[in-house]
């Protein structure tokens, strides 16, 4: 291909003829330029379409227009401002349940897995192969009052007869870190399985315990893993609600029930807009100080293995 | 799987014991990062095992959550509602089509920003970045928001056109993440044959992307065919599988569900078990 002239560091002298420097030029333009227009069209383009909505005012009979309305989002956070703050804490707290039971299954996997490491992987990955909704609804019905773990320990008098599981906080941030715990899982996995283990051993020699080896060596090397993992949970977690309507019930609704229902029952467009946006830049404003403090490239790194 | 060797190994001295400088660690008796692994693992495959034994209940009513014995009838009559097969065959068409489209934009973008340096690279990697980490529910909500600004009518159409937008990305990072590590040397001594570039690149560098551009076609796939939260928002009257299963739960989920689930993973899982047989086989 017609890379040399590009690749070669500090533009170094290139031992073959390569072809007319204008064609090696607009190469890599014309490679990228389907998938960018792509991701213009149909992810700047409806951002902005999104934002521009969140300033109408109207409804769906008289239509809407663009009159700069502010307040859909003074009302948005008025109105909706205990949904979005539950989101953050169960997103949050599910993210630090998967880092306590994601991390030291990715270094037993890395560290200890051996010959069947691949396998281990493949496991942890084949529940998904089940869709998430079908997934969510089947640990819904595993946890119903009558099913068969709650329903069989009433039975042998281990929990006592009223117990409910379904319907909680705990059940909702359970089902999020369910759903999400191989985000967490193989970000971790992908950093402590590249490392060379002979840092441990070197930590060990110079007399580090078993304590201080981990905590001085293998932690700083994974916590690039563990961000990509925070980024890959965190997200998608605050941000979902098919686990607060099949476990939540109605007391624990989180702020994706409400944007979905002002879109698509209520038909309330910009204030379903405003909303969203301000879930959006919520998150995003995070995430993205965590990448520059980390480098987007890193974390993508880890996110792509 | 290693669990018969390990009372033997605690048993043999540590060869390294007494030439190493430093104190060694005590061998553990009992490995509890395997207990707890196990332990994670069983509570990933609870629902599962769920949806496949709940397949062959004898269920009477729509409250499928207890035992009422074994029955092959909802396999018998798997496709006894057509809206859910047509959902499946709609599930499954756009999740091949997102498959090829975003698998060859992807590749397309990985192999860009992997080799080339170029102007406009970092706004490519940072729009990337966020497409990725946006949340489903923004993303399915922007995407609306066009349509309905735009007037267009959501259905088939606007479900593929989104599902190769959220996974494009995707496959773009594992392409790319192939190409970084491949030898520029096989390249170079391609061209020193004499092979023209376009040569070049079908024989020896397409082949050598092929296993990550596979990859991330299956990325592509699973997710296309698994998503219900854009979906939800930009399919007007169509259904997919996962927007008939949650439709169904406000009637009572038919025991049908599980079959299709339970066959679904159990394609899954003789996939994977070929992959794993392939692998061997090349390795």
């Amino acid at each position: 291909m017609a890379m040399e002239t590009t690749t070669t560091p500090e533009g170094g002298p290139s031992p073959t003829p390569t072809p007319p420097r204008r064609v090696a030029a607009a190469a890599p333009y014309f490679l990228v330029l389907p998938g960018w227009l792509w991701l213009a069209i149909f992810f700047v383009v409806p951002i902005v379409s999104m934002v521009t909505m969140s300033l109408m005012s109207g409804n769906l009979v008289r239509g809407f227009s663009l009159t700069f309305e502010f307040g859909n989002y003074a009302d948005a956070v008025a109105t909706y401002w205990e949904q979005i703050l539950r989101s953050l804490f169960y997103g949050g707290c599910a993210t630090l349940l998967c880092i306590a039971i994601g991390y030291p299954v990715a270094y037993w996997i890395a560290f200890r897995g051996g010959a069947y490491k691949s396998t281990y992987l493949l496991l942890l990955l084949l529940p998904f192969f089940v869709s998430f909704v079908l997934r969510t609804i089947s640990w819904g019905f595993l946890l119903a009052d009558d099913g068969v773990l709650l329903g069989t320990l009433k039975d042998i008098g281990l929990v006592p007869d009223g117990t409910r599981v379904l319907n909680s906080a705990p059940a909702v941030v359970f089902g999020l870190a369910y759903n999400f715990l191989p985000f967490m899982v193989l970000p971790i996995y992908a950093v402590l399985e590249r490392m060379d283990h002979r840092l441990v051993e070197a930590a060990r020699d110079l007399y580090a315990g078993r304590v201080q080896a981990f905590v001085r060596v293998v932690l700083p090397i994974s916590l690039p893993g563990v961000f990509a993992g925070v980024i890959m949970t965190f997200i998608p977690s605050s941000a979902d609600y098919i686990n607060a309507k099949v476990l939540g019930g109605t007391h624990n609704t989180m702020i994706g029930q409400v944007i979905e229902s002002q879109y698509l029952v209520n038909n309330a467009y910009p204030m379903a807009a405003s909303i969203t946006f301000i879930l959006m830049a919520v998150l995003l404003i995070g995430i993205f100080s965590y990448a520059r403090a980390l480098g987007t490239e890193q974390v993508m790194e880890a996110q792509a293995r | 799987m290693s669990s018969t060797d390990l009372p033997v190994s605690t048993d043999t001295p540590d060869p390294f014991a007494r030439t190493g400088p430093a104190p060694r660690r005590s061998r553990r008796a009992v490995d509890w990062g395997k207990y707890f692994t196990w332990l994670v693992m069983a509570w990933l495959f609870a629902p599962i095992l769920f949806m496949i034994a709940f397949s062959f209940n004898d269920v009477q009513g729509r409250h499928n959550v207890t035992w009422q014995g074994f029955t092959l009838r909802w396999y018998e009559d798997a496709l006894a509602y057509p809206d859910l097969t047509t959902a499946l065959l709609n599930s499954l068409a756009i999740a091949l089509l997102t498959m090829v489209i975003a698998g060859v934009l992807g590749s397309l973008l990985g192999l860009a920003l992997g080799r080339y340096r170029f102007r406009g690279q970092g706004t490519t990697n940072l729009v990337m970045f966020a497409a990725i980490s946006a949340p489903e529910v923004v993303l399915g909500a922007a995407l609306l928001s066009l349509f309905l600004t735009m007037n267009v009518a959501t259905g088939f159409l606007t479900i593929l056109l989104s599902h190769v937008m959220f996974t494009v990305s995707f496959v773009a990072i594992t392409v790319r993440a192939r190409v970084l590590t491949l030898d520029p040397s096989l390249e170079e001594a391609a061209r020193d044959l004499g092979a023209t570039p376009l040569t070049t690149f079908r024989l020896v560098t397409l082949p050598m992307l092929a296993p990550a551009i596979m990859a991330g076609g299956l990325i592509a796939f699973a997710l296309s065919i698994d998503d219900y939260i854009i979906t939800s928002f930009v399919s007007g009257n169509v259904q997919t599988f996962p927007l008939w299963i949650w439709g169904a739960t406000r009637v009572g989920i038919p025991p049908q569900v599980n079959v299709m689930g339970t066959l679904i993973f159990a394609i899954g899982v003789v996939l994977a078990i070929v992959n794993i047989v392939l692998a061997r086989r090349r390795a």
